[in-house]
C-alpha cells in the first residue's frame, strides 16, 4: 500500500483535460440538471392531480389542513411541544450515561463483577424486548400505586424514568458494538506503552468506538424525540396529548398534522448536524476510511 | 539513557494445539542489538510479544535485567511495559488522535510527566526523525513510513530499556523501507538495546550485533551476523536463506 501524501511539496503541474472532454462534461451537467428539474415538476404535478381529483379530497383538506384550525391551534401546541423537548433534553444525558456503563459493565473481565454482569444482560434482554409503550404504562401506573416512600408520584417523572430504560438497553447495545468495531490491536498499542485497562478504555478505545457509533447514536436521538409523545399515555399534556384534546373540541385534525410539523422541524436539523458532523470527521481524519 | 539485559529461559508458548516456541532460549545483552530471522510462523512474533507481557507463556521465564520476572504470576505488567517498548508491523498508531497526541499519551498517562514536558520531548524526537512538521497531522495523512516513524518515536519517547521491532518494515513499499531503517540506527548509535524480528537481510548482517534463526520455536543458530548468515552450519539455515535470496 502505497500512500502517497495529501500534499506533497513536489513541483506542481497544471492538469491538463482535453478541450472537447471539458464541453462534453459541461453539456452533461447542464443536461442532468434540466432532466432532473423536469422529472420533478412532472412528478409533483402529476400526484397532485390525482391527489386533487379523488373524490374524497376537498374533505380531507378541509379535516385535515385547515389554515384556521392551524393557527388556531398552533400556539397551544407549541406550547405543549416545549414539554416534549423538555422530556427529551432530560432523558437524553441519562440514556448515554446508562447505555455507556451497561456497555462498559458488560465488558468487565474480572469474576469478582459477575453479578454486575449478570444484571446489565438481563436489563438489555428484559428492556429490549418490553416494548416502549408498555414499559411507560407500566412504570407511569404501577410505581405510584405501590405508594412508595420518597417516592415521586408525578407520573411524568416515571414516565422518562421508562423512556431512559427503554433505551438505555438499546443505546447500551449500540456502544457495545461501538467497542468491538476497535480493532484489538489499538487495544495492544495502548497497553504496549503501559497504559492500564481503564487508561485504554478512556483514551483509546471509547473515542473511537464513539465516533464509530455516532449515526446509529443520532438515530435513537431522533427516535426518542418521537417517542417522547408516548409519555402521553400517562395524561401530561405534551404535544400529542394537545392535538387530541383541540381535535376532540373541533373535529377537525389539523392540529394533528400542525403536531407531526413541529416534530419534523425538530428532526429534520437534527438529521443534517449528523451528517455535517460526519463529514467534518471525515475530513479531519484525511481519508473516507476509518481504519 | 538506561539499559537492560534481557533473558529468556526456556518458554513455551502455544495457541490451542499449535506449539509457536518450544523452550525457546535467549540472552541479549545491554546495548545488543539482536536481529531474529526465520519464516513465518517460527515464533518470532510470538515471543517478542511474550517479552513484554503482550502474551502470557505457558512455561519457563523471562527475566529484565536479572531482577524482574516477566513471566512471574504476580508481575505488574504495566511496569514490564513501562521499561520494555514494542513497535508494530502494522504500525497501530491511535487514528483519533494527531502525531503529537499519538507520542505524549503515554508519557502524560503512564510516567506522569507534565504536558509541557511530554510535548518538548515528542517535538524534538519528531524533528529528530525527520517528522518535526507532521505534529498536527493525523496518523491517516501521513505515509506509511512515515507513521511507521511515528509509531518508533511513540515507543522511544517512553524512555524504554529495551526496544523490541516485530517487522516493523513488513507492510512498508519498498521504497519506504529505508527511512524507517535508517531511524532503527539512529537508536543503536545511542546504545539502546534492540531486539528486532525482520526479513531485511542485508539490514541485519549490517546491523546487528548477534542474529538469531528461529525455526520450529527454538533458537536453531545464533552468532554474529557474517556466520550466520554468509556461513550457517545448520542445514535448515541454509535452506532457509536460500529460498530467501531465492
Amino acid at each position: 500500500m502505497s500512500n502517497a501524501p495529501a500534499h506533497a511539496g513536489s513541483t506542481t503541474v497544471t492538469p491538463y483535460v482535453d478541450p472537447a472532454r471539458v464541453r462534453y462534461r459541461q453539456r452533461k451537467a447542464w443536461r442532468d440538471a434540466a432532466i432532473g428539474i423536469v422529472s420533478l415538476i412532472v412528478t409533483a404535478s402529476l400526484v397532485t392531480f390525482v391527489v386533487v381529483r379523488t373524490p374524497g379530497w376537498p374533505a380531507v383538506q378541509e379535516t385535515f389542513f385547515s389554515p384556521e384550525a392551524f393557527s388556531e391551534s398552533f400556539p397551544g401546541l407549541l406550547e405543549a411541544f416545549w414539554l416534549n423537548i423538555r422530556i427529551f433534553l432530560i432523558a437524553e444525558p441519562l440514556i448515554l450515561i446508562v447505555g455507556l456503563t451497561v456497555a462498559l459493565v458488560r465488558r468487565l473481565k474480572s469474576p469478582i463483577f459477575l453479578p454486575l454482569r449478570i444484571v446489565a444482560t438481563v436489563y438489555v434482554d428484559v428492556f429490549r424486548g418490553v416494548p416502549t409503550l408498555l414499559v411507560i404504562l407500566l412504570l407511569g401506573f404501577g410505581v405510584p400505586a405501590l405508594q412508595l416512600q420518597g417516592a415521586p408520584d408525578d407520573v411524568l417523572v416515571w414516565g422518562v424514568v421508562a423512556l431512559v430504560l427503554s433505551y438505555g438497553a438499546y443505546v447500551a447495545e449500540v456502544f457495545r458494538a461501538g467497542i468491538d468495531s476497535v480493532h484489538p490491536s489499538q487495544r495492544m498499542a495502548a497497553r504496549s506503552l503501559g497504559l492500564s485497562s481503564w487508561q485504554t478504555n478512556r483514551y483509546v478505545v471509547l473515542p473511537q468506538a464513539v465516533r464509530n457509533v455516532t449515526p446509529p447514536l443520532l438515530n435513537d436521538f431522533i427516535s426518542l424525540q418521537k417517542d417522547t409523545a408516548l409519555v402521553s399515555v400517562l395524561g401530561p399534556i405534551e404535544v400529542l396529548r394537545q392535538a387530541q384534546i383541540d381535535a376532540s373540541f373541533t373535529f377537525n385534525y389539523t392540529p394533528y398534522v400542525a403536531a407531526a410539523c413541529l416534530f419534523i422541524a425538530l428532526t429534520i436539523p437534527m438529521t443534517r448536524f449528523t451528517d455535517w458532523l460526519q463529514e467534518r470527521q471525515r475530513r479531519q481524519r484525511g481519508s473516507g476510511f476509518s481504519s | 539513557m538506561t539499559t537492560a539485559s534481557l533473558a529468556v529461559q526456556s518458554v513455551w508458548k502455544s495457541f490451542g494445539t499449535e506449539s509457536v516456541l518450544r523452550g525457546i532460549d535467549l540472552d541479549v545483552n545491554e546495548h545488543e542489538v539482536v536481529v531474529l530471522i526465520g519464516a513465518s510462523g517460527s515464533g518470532k512474533s510470538t515471543l517478542l510479544k511474550c517479552i513484554n507481557g503482550l502474551e502470557p507463556v505457558d512455561a519457563g521465564r523471562i527475566m529484565l535485567d536479572g531482577d524482574l520476572d516477566v513471566t512471574a504470576f504476580r508481575t505488574d505488567l504495566d511496569a514490564v511495559r513501562r521499561r520494555v517498548g514494542i513497535v508494530f508491523q502494522a504500525y497501530n498508531l491511535f487514528p483519533h488522535m494527531t502525531v503529537l497526541d499519538n507520542v505524549t499519551l503515554g508519557q502524560r498517562k503512564v510516567l506522569k510527566r507534565s504536558s509541557d514536558e511530554a510535548d518538548d520531548r515528542a517535538r524534538r524526537l519528531l524533528a529528530r526523525f525527520g517528522l518535526e512538521d507532521k505534529a498536527g497531522e493525523y496518523p491517516d495523512r501521513l505515509s506509511g513510513g512515515q507513521q511507521q516513524r511515528v509509531a518508533l518515536v511513540r515507543a522511544v519517547a517512553m524512555s524504554p530499556e529495551i526496544l523490541l521491532f516485530d517487522e516493523i518494515t513488513s507492510a512498508l513499499d519498498p521504497l519506504l523501507v529505508g527511512e524507517v531503517l535508517d531511524a532503527v540506527r539512529e537508536l543503536k548509535e545511542e546504545g539502546l538495546t534492540i531486539v528486532m524480528a525482520t526479513h531485511e537481510m542485508g539490514f541485519a548482517r549490517e546491523a546487528a550485533d548477534r542474529v538469531c534463526f528461529l525455526d520450529q520455536g527454538v533458537v536453531l543458530e545464533a552468532g554474529a551476523p557474517d556466520q550466520v548468515l554468509v556461513n550457517p552450519i545448520e542445514q535448515r539455515t541454509r535452506e532457509y536463506l536460500a529460498r530467501f535470496l531465492g
